[in-house]
Parts: C-alpha cells; sequence; structure tokens
C-alpha cells in the first residue's frame, strides 16, 4: 500500500500537501493548527478548545451559523477537535465543492476577529460548559484524562492541566484573550493543509494559493514551558478515586519514549500485546482465565514533545476489589518482564496493526488526517508511508528489552476508581 | 488586509457517482449471497446475516438469549476453544464479531485477501459445531452483569432504557433491553443456546455479503463455503407486539447531585418498510437530524443550554421508537422542554420553505457517498437491504428519492407520524431541581423512581 503525496509550501509558510485519489467524488479538506491546550496561559485552562469553537461562529465572509450551513447545503460534513498540542478542523464535501471547504477555511484563517462578538462567545461558553458537564462532571470515569495528566505530569508542564478546562477559568475568557490567542497561533506558517480525494492537482494548486495565499504570515509563537522529563517516573505513582461509578477501574499509565521515534515503536507494540483486543495478554488472563475483569483496552497518547504515554485501562468484574484487580494486572506485567514476550505475541499485534492501518486509508478524511499529522510533528507528509516497515522491524527482543527497561515498579501511575460507597 | 472573495466561490464540474455494483445468487441451502467487488485497497468484508435471529427471536422470559448465543458462539469449538479462536483470528490481523440485533444476527469481519481463505476456515468450523462450553456460560453470564451495571450508571444509557420503558406496553420485546438484564440472562441455560442457536442460524436463513479487494468469482467461492448445508433447519418467522404503553406523563429518573439532565422526549415511530421512509427522513433532518437542524440550532445555539440535541428515528423491522435527545443544565430542563415542544407543533403546522428543505434533501444525497467509502460499510448496506426487503434500486435512487421530496409531503408526514399528545418524557438528574420545574415539563403526572428501581422494572 502506498499513498500518494505531494507536498509543498505556499510563501506565507502553510505547507499543503495533496493526496490524489479518484475511486469516488469525494474531496477531504483537512488543516491542523500546531497549537493546544498546552499553549494555554496560567488560569486559562480550556482556552484552546473554546476556541475551537469560536472558528465555527462565522468569520468576516461567513455569516453567524453559516460555516456548518454551507457545507452541509454543498452535501458535506465538518468538524474540529483539540489535543493537547495540535487543534484540527476538516470537511469532507463532494469534490466539485473542493474551493467552497477552503474559502470557509481561509476566510476564518484570515479575518476571523471582525465576526467574534460578545454574545457568541458567552453562548459557546455556555454550550462548552454543557460539554463539559455532558463528557466528563455526569459521566462514571468521566474524569479520568484529566486526573491522570495531573498525575504524571509535573505542575509546570505544558500537558499538566485539563484540556476541557476548568468552569472558572472558562468564565474568565474574554474576547481579548481571543484576539490575542487567533494572532499567536493561528497563522498559516503555523498550520498546514491536506487535500485528499478527488481533484485535478493543478486545479487544486490554484484554488489554495488563490483562498490563502494572501494571508500574512505570522510573528512567531512563544516556546511552551520545558517538556523534558526523565525517560521514566522514577517512582510508582497513585492516586485512588472514590468516585459514583459501579466497578473499580485502573488507568495504568507508562512513561514512554515521544511518538515517532526510534523507541516508541517497540512500546506501542507492547501496549498491543498486553491490552489490544481479545487475544491480549491481560484480556486472556484477567477477563478470560482468571474472570476478575470486564474489560481491558490499552493506548498510547501519541504525543512528540518530551515523553508519550502508553494507558491500560482496566475494568472490574463485579465483587472484584480493586486491590485484587490492579495485583492481578500488576502480576501479568510483571510476567511479561521476566519470561519477555514471544514471536506469537508480536505476530499477533503486528497483524492487527497493519490491518487497522490499511483501514485507516480507505476514507478520504481519515486520510488527510494522518497526512496532516505528519506534516505537522515531523515536517513530512510522506512518512505516513514509512510507517508500515517501521513496525514490521520491531522484534520480540525489542518489545521484551522495553518491556524490562520501562514497565517496571519505577515507572508505573496508578490511577484507581472505586464505588464510593465501597460496595464493590 | 488581505484579498479573499466576499462571496462563497462557485462549485466545480460535478463528478458522477455510483454505488459499488454487485453480483447476486442464491446458493443451493438457500442462502443469499452477495458479492460487491472494490479493489481500491487490499481488504475485503465478509458480513453474514441470520435473519429472524435478532432479539425479536427472544423467547419469553429469555431477553437476551440472542447476545448470548452470539457469544457463546466465539467460545469456539471441541477442537478449537474460545482463546485459541481468537488468537488465530487476531493473527491474520482480522477481529471476528457476532452480535445479535433487533433484527438480525450478523457475523462479520475484515481482513486482508491473503488471509481471506484462512479466515473463512475458522468461520465455517465456528458456525458449524460450536462446543459451548459450560464455564463459558457462566462467565459470559457475570460480564453481562458487569455491563448491565455500567450501563445503569450511565446517566445517557439509562435514560434510553427508561424511555423505552415508558414507551412500549408490557407485551413488547422493545419494551426491554436488547441485551437483557442479569436477571433474564441467569435464566438462561445452555439447552436455549444450543436451541437458538439450531433453530436461527440456518442457512437457508442467511445474507452472505462479500465486500472488497476479490474478483466476482473469488467472492462467490467464498459465500458458497459460508452458506454449505447445516444441521440447522428453518427459522421459524417472528412477530413483534409494537403496542404503546398505557398512560403519559412524565417520568424522572432520581440521580441526586448530577451535574446535567439527559432528557428523552419522544414517541413510538413506524417499521423501516413504510412507504413515507424519505419524506420521514427528510422531516426527521430539518427538525433534528442534522447540525443545522431546528432543535439543535434553537437549543444550543440560540440558548446555549445544551452540547447537542438532535431527534432520530430507530430503524427496525417493526416500529422502533422516535426520540428527540439531549442533556441540558438541570435548571433549565422545563425550558429546553418546551423548547422540543414548540418545535415539534411548528413542523406540523408550518410547510417548511423551498430552502430549508433543499438544505436538508442535499445534505442527504450529497453525503450519501461518503457514507460509503469502506469495505465495512458497503457490506452493511447490502446487508441492512437484505435484513428490512428494500428493493433492488434501493442504493442506485436514493438521492433522486430524497430530492424528490416537497414541503407538503414533510408537513403531512409530521402530522400522521409525529404525535404531541404520545410524547413520553424521561429525565435522568438531581431529583431536587427537576421536582419544581416538572409541572413546565410536560403534561401528565410526574412518576419519580431510581435507577434500580429502573433495573428491576426491566
Amino acid at each position: 500500500m502506498h499513498v500518494p503525496v505531494d507536498s509543498y509550501s505556499l510563501d506565507n509558510g502553510l505547507r499543503v500537501t495533496l493526496s490524489e485519489d479518484h475511486t469516488a467524488p469525494i474531496v477531504a479538506v483537512n488543516l491542523w493548527y500546531h497549537v493546544g491546550s498546552a499553549n494555554e496561559r496560567e488560569g486559562r485552562t480550556g482556552f484552546a478548545h473554546l476556541f475551537e469553537h469560536m472558528l465555527f461562529q462565522g468569520s468576516e465572509h461567513v455569516g453567524v451559523n453559516q460555516h456548518f450551513e454551507l457545507v452541509q447545503r454543498a452535501g458535506g460534513t465538518l468538524n474540529g477537535s483539540t489535543w493537547l498540542d495540535r487543534t484540527n478542523y476538516f470537511e469532507t464535501v463532494p469534490s466539485h465543492h473542493l474551493e467552497l471547504a477552503l474559502w470557509l477555511e481561509a476566510d476564518r484563517m484570515g479575518h476571523l476577529l471582525p465576526a467574534m462578538t460578545q454574545s457568541k462567545l458567552d453562548t459557546q461558553r455556555d454550550v462548552v460548559k454543557n460539554e463539559r458537564r455532558w463528557s466528563v462532571d455526569n459521566r462514571p470515569y468521566g474524569t479520568c484524562w484529566e486526573r491522570l495528566q495531573a498525575l504524571v505530569f509535573p505542575r509546570t508542564h505544558p500537558f499538566h492541566h485539563s484540556l476541557i478546562g476548568s468552569m472558572e477559568d472558562l468564565d474568565a475568557a474574554s474576547l481579548d484573550d481571543i484576539a490575542a490567542f487567533f494572532r499567536t497561533y493561528y497563522t498559516p506558517d503555523n498550520a498546514v493543509l491536506t487535500i485528499a480525494g478527488a481533484f485535478d492537482p493543478q486545479d487544486a494548486r490554484a484554488m489554495v494559493s488563490r483562498q490563502f495565499g494572501a494571508i500574512p504570515r505570522g510573528a512567531g509563537k512563544p516556546p511552551l514551558a520545558s517538556v523534558d522529563l526523565t525517560p521514566t517516573f522514577g517512582e510508582w505513582k497513585r492516586e485512588v478515586v472514590p468516585d459514583n461509578v459501579p466497578l473499580p477501574r485502573l488507568f495504568l499509565a507508562i512513561r514512554i519514549p515521544p511518538l515517532g521515534s526510534d523507541g516508541w515503536y517497540a512500546a506501542s507494540v507492547c501496549g498491543a500485546v498486553l491490552g489490544l483486543k481479545k487475544g491480549s495478554r491481560l484480556y486472556r488472563a484477567l477477563v478470560r482465565e482468571r474472570e476478575c475483569a470486564s474489560d481491558v483496552t490499552a493506548m498510547t497518547f501519541d504525543l512528540t514533545k518530551g515523553n508519550d504515554l502508553l494507558v491500560i485501562d482496566v475494568t472490574a468484574r463485579d465483587g472484584v476489589d480493586a486491590e485484587t484487580l490492579e495485583r492481578e494486572v500488576i502480576r501479568e506485567i510483571d510476567a511479561l518482564i521476566t519470561d519477555g514476550v514471544t514471536q506469537g505475541d508480536v505476530t499477533r499485534a503486528l497483524a492487527l496493526i497493519e490491518t487497522d492501518a490499511v483501514v485507516a486509508m480507505q476514507a478520504a478524511q481519515e486520510r488527510a488526517d494522518r497526512l496532516s499529522m505528519f506534516a505537522t510533528y515531523f515536517g513530512d507528509a510522506a512518512r505516513l508511508n514509512g510507517e508500515a516497515s517501521r513496525y514490521r522491524a520491531v522484534r520480540a527482543a525489542d518489545v521484551t528489552a522495553f518491556a524490562r527497561a520501562s514497565l517496571g515498579p519505577a515507572n508505573r501511575a496508578s490511577l484507581v476508581f472505586v464505588p464510593r460507597d465501597g460496595t464493590a | 488586509m488581505t484579498a479573499i472573495a466576499s462571496i462563497a466561490p462557485a462549485p466545480g464540474k460535478t463528478r458522477a457517482y455510483h454505488f459499488p455494483r454487485c453480483a447476486r445468487a442464491t446458493l443451493p441451502s438457500g442462502a443469499k449471497a452477495v458479492v460487491a467487488p472494490m479493489n481500491k485497497l487490499p481488504l475485503v468484508t465478509v458480513t453474514l446475516v441470520f435473519h429472524r435471529a435478532g432479539a425479536d427471536a427472544d423467547p419469553v422470559d429469555r431477553d437476551g438469549l440472542a447476545t448470548l448465543t452470539a457469544a457463546m458462539v466465539l467460545e469456539g469449538t471441541q477442537a478449537c476453544d474460545g482463546s485459541a479462536l481468537t488468537e488465530r483470528f487476531e493473527s491474520l490481523g482480522s477481529v471476528l464479531t457476532i452480535e445479535a440485533e433487533w433484527d438480525a444476527t450478523l457475523v462479520s469481519f475484515t481482513v486482508q485477501p491473503e488471509r481471506l481463505d484462512a479466515a473463512v476456515s475458522l468461520v465455517t468450523d465456528v458456525l458449524g459445531a460450536p462446543a459451548f462450553p459450560a464455564r463459558a456460560l457462566d462467565r459470559l453470564r457475570a460480564e453481562l452483569r458487569a455491563e448491565r451495571m455500567q450501563l445503569m450508571a450511565e446517566p445517557r444509557t439509562l435514560a434510553d432504557a427508561a424511555f423505552a420503558w415508558q414507551c412500549y406496553g408490557s407485551q413488547s420485546r422493545y419494551r426491554r433491553p436488547l441485551a437483557g438484564t442479569a436477571a433474564s440472562v441467569a435464566a438462561i441455560t445452555l439447552d436455549d443456546v444450543e436451541g437458538f442457536w439450531r433453530t436461527r442460524y440456518a442457512a437457508a436463513a442467511a445474507t452472505i455479503v462479500v465486500a472488497g479487494d476479490v474478483t466476482e468469482s473469488r467472492g462467490m467461492d467464498i459465500a458458497a463455503r459460508l452458506g454449505a448445508p447445516r444441521a440447522a433447519a428453518a427459522s421459524p418467522p417472528t412477530s413483534l407486539d409494537t403496542s404503546p404503553r398505557e398512560g403519559r406523563g412524565i417520568s424522572v429518573v432520581a440521580r441526586p447531585g448530577a451535574a446535567q439532565a439527559e432528557v428523552r422526549i419522544g414517541h413510538i415511530g413506524v417499521p423501516r418498510g413504510h412507504p413515507e421512509y424519505f419524506p420521514l427522513t427528510v422531516m426527521n433532518a430539518i427538525l433534528g437530524g442534522l447540525f443545522s437542524s431546528r432543535v439543535n440550532l434553537n437549543l444550543r445555539e440560540k440558548h446555549g443550554y445544551t452540547y447537542g440535541a438532535f431527534s432520530s428515528f430507530d430503524w427496525r423491522t417493526a416500529a422502533g421508537p422516535w426520540i428527540v435527545s439531549t442533556a441540558v443544565k438541570t435548571d433549565v430542563t422545563a425550558a429546553a422542554a418546551k423548547e422540543v415542544l414548540a418545535e415539534i407543533d411548528r413542523i406540523r403546522t408550518d410547510e417548511v420553505d423551498f430552502d430549508e428543505l433543499a438544505l436538508a434533501t442535499q445534505y442527504l444525497a450529497g453525503v450519501f457517498p461518503l457514507r460509503f467509502e469502506t469495505t465495512l460499510a458497503v457490506a452493511g448496506a447490502f446487508a441492512a437491504q437484505a435484513m428490512y426487503g428494500l428493493p433492488a434500486d434501493y442504493f442506485d435512487t436514493y438521492r433522486d428519492r430524497v430530492a424528490g421530496v416537497t414541503p407538503a409531503q414533510v408537513r403531512t408526514v409530521a402530522r400522521e407520524h409525529l404525535h404531541p399528545e404520545q410524547l413520553a418524557v424521561v429525565v435522568v438528574g438531581d431529583p431536587n431541581e427537576l421536582r419544581a420545574q416538572s409541572s413546565n415539563i410536560g403534561t401528565g403526572g410526574t412518576t419519580e423512581w431510581s435507577p434500580d428501581d429502573v433495573e428491576r422494572a426491566l
């Protein structure tokens, strides 16, 4: 599998990637800004995400609610999302509406501020507060991610604080903050644009120049606070949260090398060996054999700055307490360190990862998003095509070496939710 | 500061779209085969539908049998137990799923073509001779118990469950959860599971869809292997009662201290095969189906009451529910409900103008190709076509059918199929904050119950 990649830059610093595919008359436009919650200033947690909402409130030539309406009227879908160190915006439209999507993105990159009003900000603040209630406060285990970030990153670290933010900080956000954040971070030289799907490359280049070419370069962004940390935690961090949850659940975080580094691939495969799907070691041992867990998953945060995180997420079975659950998880991890992984473990993990990578290339928007990710983080969208061989190079011995170096007691962080009434 | 056009650019030249072609055949066993070659990437999805083997086929007092049988089949054969089956399948880079829906049980996997034959061999073995180990039944029942605890602790799923109970009469299977409850599943025996498999996993009652990087003839060979005759005889027809529950009113499920109120407002909808499917779909899109729908723009963008508000028909063979769903700050629950009721009245009273209609129809027609970029989605489309008996030209005419809906049709179906006097209202939230508002949420009395009461009632 090889995805076509044609990358270039405009004079204003906007990096552009084109990836043609004429299977269906569909085109995906995907824009990554290299800014996220890590760039928020003190007292403004949640601002990067609130700002993302404001980008759907119109711009100088696009009226209120028109951004969504124009795309939907064209027969397209759209959305945006905010992460710790990036924010993305995307539209998938019938191919003849490519320039509409580009125009909408360019108008808000070049001309957002004239459309910003206090009442729009107040409404979106209420919407985001309701998003927080819905996805965090009113949801069992909903605080897990902000608690985990606070547990594993030191207070001064840019990934320490909550992505969705506190109610107080959301209240404090002002139109002046909007203007300052926009001018600092929403500039063409801090963005990458990917177009994937059915288009004529010459037409697409002309459209990109027409829509984005005149937007001026930014003045640069302030550096992040230091992300330098030791390669391991150096201790076993722990937080126990009595909460309104039905079953105990353990989030076990491991500090791993940053996404894309040589050591990251072995860590990713190790995560898959432990917790990807029902054939994984933890699922087999804890759910199927010992019957003490009801579910197991594993994921990485995919961070490129400093270190990344591997998180193993295990929910107890009814009647199993948190101590037993954690003991059984640790027993399995200790066994992996002692005995090492088998070739079968690695074959299974790599086969699943490889199929997922092909599946992800089917939809134009998903392909565009991955290309934008590689362009943003590594300055090289074409790196996508080398991922399969990077994974395939991982040997069982590499995974075992990673496990021995990184899964021990001095590199574990346990976030444990327990039912508040102590019945389970 | 910079030059940019002040009006949206005009569209370019349109490119033709065709839904993936398929070949069809009836196999000697009576199974139907559908093969849709798609060669963009090296992937194949196989989806096997056992018709009349969904929760609609659960016997009386055996809610959850379809779901539990599906899980038990995945526990493997005498020669290859569940653990080994999972490991072998995943080593092919694929995950085998067997899941009961309301109308059917679906077996599905996506794999790279060079591993397709090995995957099919594993699936034919396990469908033909599952071992049904007793210990696995105990384990799966306990897993379901844990899942029930999670679902009833999560406000969204709790609200959905309470709404179904509030909507349907006591004789309706749709009143109770698809996967059953801890109590109903505790009553299920190995004989029940074995019997369900024997009668319902019949090749004669199956449709096998192969979509992806295969030739037509290889796809047909795969279908023939999966649809070979097995011991299972006929799969008897099912019939579903969808009478409404007597008595309306507001049901408050108490979660003291909840940060938000989960709200469900709706009633029993219409079956998937309804002749007015397209006008109904367009009407719902305008009312609450799109981001730019009336309900979402009103509750979210005008009032800031919520992160989102949507309406939907849950399409099933028999009449599934039609529901408006949202989660709001608790102190505006009554105000939000009032806006929802006003929007329902408005779409029944006034004709939509062409511009608003066009937003919905152009959206639905335009995103149609976007919904079918993957082999999984295309296989799922052909599976649904078989499940609901949709016409052979359904996918080729979909966009024209949507585009042909008129303002008069929208108002007519809204009047005929939205029933303000039948609305059931369920709110999951803090009882103290809701008590003061409940007389303003809707008409009829208010019932207050706890999540445990809901689980017991189900």
